[in-house]
């Protein structure tokens, strides 16, 4: 062993160990926790769901490499953030969709809003979500054919063949103000309870998506809060407000349908795009909720979470500016000069 | 009643290297001790010693002027030298260095009092004061100054054995071992500042010291079981955990009616009225996961950490960083050489594996956990941002001056942020301005 003056020694300040959770760890859990929801996907879509999938973080992963290289900062490879993000687009499109057409969406979320913001941590929107409004504006066809469920699909699909049943989801007869079973779909709640239903590849399946959240929350990845405020929230409005159906049923067909629980669960919680004040998080979930039930009810499209959750990411810093914690031992008082809050 | 304080971290524990190994006289004496005239808060005392002179275990060698508390010699011997040595408040202190003739020679004058249920609060007071008890629980404040300050303004005292910073045994230790000297010294210290009860808070990692002490205490003194979560021993969080009393900003434990006191420091006033010692030994806890043989001991104050080092069998693997007191808030070291001091708790050698892998500092990414962890609901992650943009007024506006710099922040943090570091800077800024604004004032 060296001698004493030979040591070199770290002279660093305080703490001097860190929680062994760092943030690819975190991003390797809400991995883990989409798990069900892909199986789900290619169980009722096909393989083609996996290969969309696959391509997408392909596509984010690269799409952050390259413009990391070209903005000339450090890769941030192995933090696993892009692949989340690629995960979610796939997941939040039908199963038709285009492989040169995803990317555009990976490319728009990863390159435009995120790497063009400052990259991780800096981006003002969701980036999957802003990925998808970018091809629902551009290439709305591809967005709205949706697959029946249980026909297999491989890895081409005619975005004109018989398989493709446009509008024929439980959203689009929830919009029409009919339940699911008795609209054109003829979904049962069972049917979207397990996910034997029309719609995008990771939003199917309510079961793998509560098991995916509860593995977050029980990892201690996300607070429950923004869930259950927003998942609260379109539950209490939907019964008290059930369109002349039985409310039980209105409601469940609310929180089972579209993309509301992997918004609820995966969205909605994204650190970036949330505010980080508990009360904060509060107000933002209940947000979601009365936006995502207004747009399903009045919006142009039968489904309103993503654009919810949009509009509710641009309202974060106003919301955490005035949701700041009260400082231990007393009242947070105003100061005659300063502005209230702190968020910058 | 019990309530959890805010936030809190639970790191790795590593206590079991030492928990069970019981402190020991040190198997050989240093042939040197270096006695900082700095262990307390407040300024340095005056040597009263010169080169040549001959000292007794527990002889007068500091004499405190203005705030701060006499030091005493830990060894018998003579004076080699009274100079500056380095020192583990950072820097260079002056020292009194004193070779050890190993007789350990008492000094005649210290005796102790045979009837202490007779003692009145004056007279426990002056025994503290001359005994130079500073606190050694870390920051070192003089007892005596603490104690008066709080005479009939205390309806609780505490007695801080929660030990809640990892791997450090050594208010354990002394608990199990003993738990007599921690009690005894609780009743004179209450009787001193006629508090009209008394807890003594331990954490439920130290199942074998909570069954000895509840054994001691009685209707007057408490045993409080606390939950394993750090900064559980933090001052203010002690207080809000057991009396849901939440010391305003800027204010002191006594604005509560609290006074909080270690346990260590408690059994040293025991020490003092019993046995007539000064402040001249302590345990300490010598652990690691780079050293070969951790272990607990009671140690001359003044003893170099090389020393102890060499007697915990060396190191079985090179460390990374070597610290006085806990890896949350522990001092490195880049002197092996400074001495230990009246609030030194641990000599903690950690490897490159225990403090983890050094990543690069990666991106904030707002999860907000820094603010969940914060026992004093600060808001780390806007301290940092204003703090990087030199922002100070606002970060003074978030309150970074009530930071206790407790670290759990920067122990969350996934993205492995600095923020403790941040915020000390910004802290330093703050005050800096302050000192330029009362400069224009006058």
């Amino acid at each position: 062993m060296k001698e004493y003056q030979d040591l070199r020694l770290t002279v660093a300040s305080s703490p001097h160990v860190k929680s062994p959770v760092g943030t690819r760890a975190l991003m390797l859990d809400v991995l883990i926790a989409l798990i069900p929801a892909l199986g789900m996907g290619v169980y009722f879509f096909g393989p083609r769901a996996l290969a969309l999938t696959a391509v997408s973080v392909l596509g984010c992963e690269l799409f952050e490499g390259l413009s990391r290289a070209v903005l000339k900062r450090p890769q941030s490879g192995g933090d696993l953030s892009a692949a989340v993000t690629g995960v979610l687009l796939a997941f939040v499109c039908p199963v038709g969709m285009p492989f040169w057409t995803i990317l555009i969406g990976d490319f728009f979320a990863i390159v435009i809003v995120k790497q063009l913001f400052g990259g991780l941590g800096r981006n003002f929107l969701n980036p999957a979500l802003a990925g998808r409004a970018f091809l629902a504006l551009s290439y709305a066809a591809s967005l709205t054919g949706w697959v029946k469920p249980g026909t297999k699909h491989w890895i081409e699909i005619g975005q004109t063949g018989a398989d493709v049943v446009s509008s024929a989801t439980p959203m689009a007869d929830l919009q029409r103000g009919f339940l699911p079973w008795l609209g054109s779909s003829a979904a049962t709640l069972r049917d979207m309870f397990y996910g034997n239903v029309g719609g995008c590849i990771g939003e199917v399946s309510a079961l793998a998506l509560l098991l995916g959240g509860a593995y977050l929350v029980f990892r201690g990845v996300i607070h429950p809060r923004v869930p259950l405020a927003y998942l609260g929230t379109v539950a209490a409005v939907s019964y008290l407000l059930p369109r002349g159906h039985e409310p039980v049923e209105w409601m469940l067909c609310q929180l089972l349908g579209g993309g509301l629980l992997l918004g609820a669960f995966f969205m909605a919680t994204d650190y970036v795009t949330s505010p980080c004040t508990p009360l904060g998080g509060w107000f933002f979930g209940i947000g979601c909720g009365l936006l995502t039930l207004f747009l399903r009810a009045y919006g142009g499209s039968a489904e309103g979470v993503s654009y919810a959750i949009l509009l509710m990411n641009l309202c974060a810093p106003v919301l955490e500016k005035f949701t700041q914690p009260r400082r231990f031992g007393g009242r947070t008082e105003r100061k005659k000069t300063g502005k209230e809050g702190g968020a910058a | 009643m019990q309530r959890p304080f805010f936030g809190g971290v639970h790191p790795a524990e590593h206590k079991d290297l030492t928990e069970h190994k019981a402190a020991e006289p040190l198997s050989k004496a240093p042939g040197q001790v270096v006695i900082p005239m700095a262990m307390h808060v407040g300024a340095p005392c005056d040597p009263v010693v010169a080169e040549g002179d001959g000292v007794k275990v527990g002889q007068l060698i500091g004499q405190p002027k203005g705030l701060g508390a006499p030091i005493h010699a830990s060894v018998s011997g003579k004076v080699a030298a009274v100079e500056e040595r380095p020192y583990g408040g950072g820097g260079k202190m002056l020292s009194v260095v004193i070779d050890n003739d190993f007789q350990d020679t008492p000094c005649p004058e210290r005796k102790g009092r045979g009837n202490l249920a007779g003692l009145s609060g004056t007279e426990i007071l002056s025994i503290v004061e001359k005994a130079g008890i500073t606190g050694m629980g870390g920051a070192g404040f003089p007892t005596q100054v603490k104690l008066s300050g709080a005479v009939g303004k205390v309806d609780t005292l505490i007695l801080n054995g929660a030990e809640c910073e990892p791997y450090i045994t050594a208010d354990h230790r002394l608990m199990v071992e003993r738990g007599e000297a921690v009690v005894e010294g609780a009743r004179l210290m209450a009787r001193a500042v006629k508090a009209k009860k008394t807890l003594i808070a331990v954490e439920n990692n130290k199942p074998d010291a909570i069954e000895n002490l509840k054994a001691l205490a009685g209707e007057d003194v408490q045993v409080q079981v606390l939950k394993v979560r750090y900064p559980q021993g933090a001052e203010k969080q002690l207080i809000q955990t057991l009396t849901g009393r939440q010391i305003p900003p800027g204010k002191l434990p006594v604005d509560v009616n609290c006074l909080v006191c270690n346990v260590a420091t408690a059994a040293a006033v025991w020490e003092a009225a019993a046995e007539g010692k000064a402040l001249t030994r302590r345990r300490v806890t010598v652990t690691g996961g780079a050293l070969t043989k951790p272990m607990n001991v009671i140690v001359p104050i003044g003893t170099p950490v090389s020393w102890l080092i060499k007697l915990a069998g060396g190191f079985q693997e090179e460390p990374d960083r070597i610290l006085l007191g806990g890896p949350m808030m522990g001092t490195p070291l880049y002197d092996l050489d400074v001495p230990v001091m009246k609030s030194t708790n641990c000599v903690l050698c950690l490897t490159r594996d225990e403090v983890g892998r050094e990543d690069p500092a990666q991106a904030c990414i707002r999860c907000g956990k820094c603010m969940e962890v914060c026992p004093m609901k600060l808001v780390p992650l806007f301290l940092r941002m204003n703090a990087e943009k030199r922002r100070w007024e606002e970060t003074e506006r978030l309150h970074v001056m009530d930071c206790i710099e407790c670290g759990s922040c920067n122990y969350i943090c996934p993205g492995r942020l600095p923020l403790v570091q941040s915020i000390r800077t910004a802290k330093f800024a703050v005050r800096e301005a302050a000192k330029r604004e009362e400069g224009k004032g006058l």
